[in-house]
């Protein structure tokens, strides 16, 4: 891996959890961009709250500590080496900093949204969908330098990519992305995330599709035992729209993925796939929430997870329901996978439902290898240890090959169980 | 095909096993040649499948007592995936579904896990393909099976011709077919004992657990033997199995009856 290159350290690291957070917001303020005042804000915020910490909720089973340990200063990655581009994907590079767009030609279809009409709609998504206020959403918003917002208008053929890779220097590695999608327009984008060394790629996602829009989304974030990853999704959908997002993020010191959706009128489709992967002394974390706050919408959320050695899988599932979105029909299953006495496992579902005319089912499973399976293998002369490593693949292919795609040509089983895909 | 000369293949001497604190297996006694076909059969629950199990290495099972020789070789001691390189090959009564593993890569595995087992070369995907789509004709069974997870939605009948499929891939000197042919209907019946019959040979040799005559009216067996309680309590020729069809198996109780008045200590 090429270095990286770095913005001035400081010092002030040591000063606790509270200094950590001053430290950085002290190398990330001033700029003249134009997310400078949206920043100052953000700083502020968070300058005012404490670290999020176990006693709260959605910090629970979550250990911030492999994040406080990093150096608080912005990073801004060298160019790494990658695997070649499908056809039919466009793939930008998204380093914080540099402009994604310069020299790429976009599909028909895909424009830059800038100006006035960018500073005004940014964040519209994620106060819509009670995302705003997020830790991590605060801490991108002070940090981030750069936006890579997108409209789409028609049926996208070229699905795009949007890439980046923290690399192994230290730091912040902070993006932020906006995709509005007019109506009846559909688009294929692929996040993928990677990092090998002691840094934070901190993410924000904010995607509004209009009247039957279509959006099939896919993370896929293979990390680093050094590195951290915050990412937050925020999707905001009209009638008639769908959105699919499929992710599958593992092998981070810390991951932790927040898809937030609201149906705003309820009758749209929202599929939700997941994969998380802790190992070692890792941590993966998903905390999903998905309004319905009309009638009519539909729901359909498959979370799996595997925990290994000392790793940590956390899933929480909320669900609201409120009195007018009668008929939603709304499924969600989390199925987990646990490989070793000393790895742990927390999932909860948390379903709100006022609505009486629904549909919510839900449900959990927690299992190790199955016998019969592994058996029915070895009855086959597959040696037990390559029996198992079937099982576990079988277990990650069913999301990992709904992913977009573009998705095949970063190798997703390899990076993520660091093994040979076939 | 009897020849008292050919070779013993495999030879289970007074087999006792145990599910749990269950003893299920009290004492099965079985010599099988090469060239020989045996027929299994018994009421439900009188342990067939748990002898067929025990063979092929389940850990459920635990072994109490008696010997099993494979090629002369003590079986027992071996890992499952070991057995099935030497050639012992268990066609399962119910097959197990395997979500997300696809089935032509499972075959590919198990295919070059025999290869290896038998001193020849692994295939490489290409030459698999060809192999896997040549053996497909046997059991006539749809090329787009392969691209499925292993048996996942697979109805009963395809499940079976999926594992003769496994059998003809596998090239076994002992297969043991628990119930391949329930729940089939008739053409695949056919179908499933036309491949059994292709596969046989005078080298290997087949133990073929069944319920029904009507397979054994295609399969002729040399031997059939009736198990009940854990042990084999009859064995006879192939009108042994015409009789049983007649009969039923309610000369079993006298029979049991008698032995459980003859302490096993005794024997
Ligand atoms: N894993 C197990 N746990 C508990 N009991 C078992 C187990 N396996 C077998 N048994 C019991 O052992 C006995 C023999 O079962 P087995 O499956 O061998 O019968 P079978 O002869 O194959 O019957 P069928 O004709 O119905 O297939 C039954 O009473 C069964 O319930
Ligand atoms: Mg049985």
């Amino acid at each position: 891996m090429v270095a990286a290159s770095l913005s001035t350290p400081t010092a002030a690291a040591g000063a606790g959890p509270g200094g950590w957070i001053a430290a950085l917001l002290a190398t990330a303020s001033g700029g003249a961009d134009a997310l400078a005042a949206s920043r100052q804000r953000a700083a502020q915020a968070l300058a005012q709250i404490p670290l999020p910490s176990r006693r709260d909720e959605a910090w629970r089973f979550t250990d911030l500590a492999p994040l406080t340990a990093l150096n608080p200063t912005l990073l801004t990655p060298a160019p790494a080496a990658q695997p070649e581009v499908a056809a039919g994907s466009l793939r930008l590079h998204l380093d914080g900093r540099s402009d994604p767009l310069a020299g790429i030609s976009l599909p028909a279809g895909v424009e830059p949204i800038s100006g006035a009409e960018l500073s005004e709609t940014l964040g519209q998504v994620l106060a819509a969908t009670g995302s705003a206020d997020l830790w991590p959403v605060l801490l991108n918003g002070a940090t981030a330098r750069s936006v890579l917002a997108l409209r789409v208008r028609g049926a996208v053929p070229t699905s795009l990519e949007l890439v980046s890779d923290a690399g192994g220097g230290e730091g912040i590695l902070s993006l932020r992305l906006l995709l509005l999608l007019e109506p009846g327009a559909s688009v294929e984008v692929l996040q993928v995330h990677r990092s090998s060394g002691a840094n934070l790629t901190s993410v924000v996602l904010e995607a509004r599709l209009r009247e039957g829009a279509v959006l099939r989304h896919g993370l896929l974030a293979p990390g680093d035992g050094a590195a951290c990853l915050l990412a937050t999704v925020a999707v905001e959908q009209a009638t008639g729209s769908r959105y699919s997002g499929v992710s599958a993020h593992g092998g981070w010191a810390l991951g932790r993925l927040e898809p937030r959706l609201v149906q705003r009128e309820g009758a749209a489709h929202s599929a939700l796939k997941a994969l998380q992967l802790a190992d070692g002394r890792q941590i993966s974390d998903t905390h999903s929430q998905m309004v319905f706050a009309g009638p009519g919408g539909r729901l359909e959320q498959l979370h799996k997870a595997v925990a290994d050695g000392h790793g940590r899988s956390v899933f929480n599932g909320a669900v609201q329901v409120p009195r007018l979105a009668q008929r939603t029909d709304a499924a969600q299953l989390s199925r987990n996978l646990l490989l070793s006495d000393r790895a742990r496992i927390d999932t909860k579902p948390e379903l709100e439902i006022v609505a009486d005319d629904v549909r919510c089912a839900h449900g959990a499973t927690v299992s190790r290898l199955q016998q019969d399976e592994l058996f029915y293998l070895q009855s086959r002369g597959i040696a037990a240890d390559q029996a198992a490593r079937l099982l576990l693949r079988g277990f990650c292919e069913e999301v990992l090959q709904e992913l977009p795609a573009a998705a095949a040509a970063w190798q997703p089983l390899v990076s993520l169980l660091g093994e040979e895909g076939r | 095909m009897i020849r008292p000369d050919a070779p013993v293949l495999l030879e289970i001497h007074d087999l006792q096993a145990r599910v749990e604190d269950q003893p299920i297996l009290k004492g099965v006694s079985l010599t099988v040649r090469a060239g020989e076909i045996h027929a299994v059969m018994g009421r439900n629950g009188s342990g067939k499948s748990t002898l067929s199990k025990v063979l092929a290495g389940h850990p459920a099972y635990t072994v109490t007592g008696g010997t099993v020789h494979y090629l002369g070789e003590d079986l027992l001691s071996l890992e499952p995936e070991l057995r099935a390189r030497a050639g012992l090959f268990l066609g399962f009564q119910y097959p197990v579904e395997i979500p997300g593993v696809s089935n032509l890569e499972f075959l590919r595995v198990a295919t070059n896990a025999r290869r290896a087992g038998k001193g020849e070369e692994e295939l490489d995907t290409f030459a698999f393909e060809d192999l896997v789509r040549e053996r497909l004709q046997v059991v006539q069974m749809d090329p787009a099976f392969l691209e499925r997870s292993v048996n996942e939605g697979f109805s009963g009948g395809e499940k079976k011709r999926n594992e003769i499929l496994q059998m003809a891939l596998l090239d076994p000197l002992v297969a043991v077919l628990d119930e391949t042919d329930s729940g089939l209907d008739i053409d695949a019946l056919r179908i499933v004992a036309g491949g059994v019959n292709h596969l046989a040979g005078p080298d290997n040799a087949t133990l073929l657990i069944t319920h029904y005559q009507r397979l054994l009216d295609v399969i002729t067996p040399d031997y059939v033997h009736v198990m009940a309680a854990g042990r084999i309590l009859r064995t006879g020729g192939k009108e042994l199995a015409l009789e049983l069809e007649e009969r039923g198996y309610d000369w079993v109780d006298a029979e049991l009856a008698a032995l459980e008045r003859t302490p096993a200590e005794v024997l």
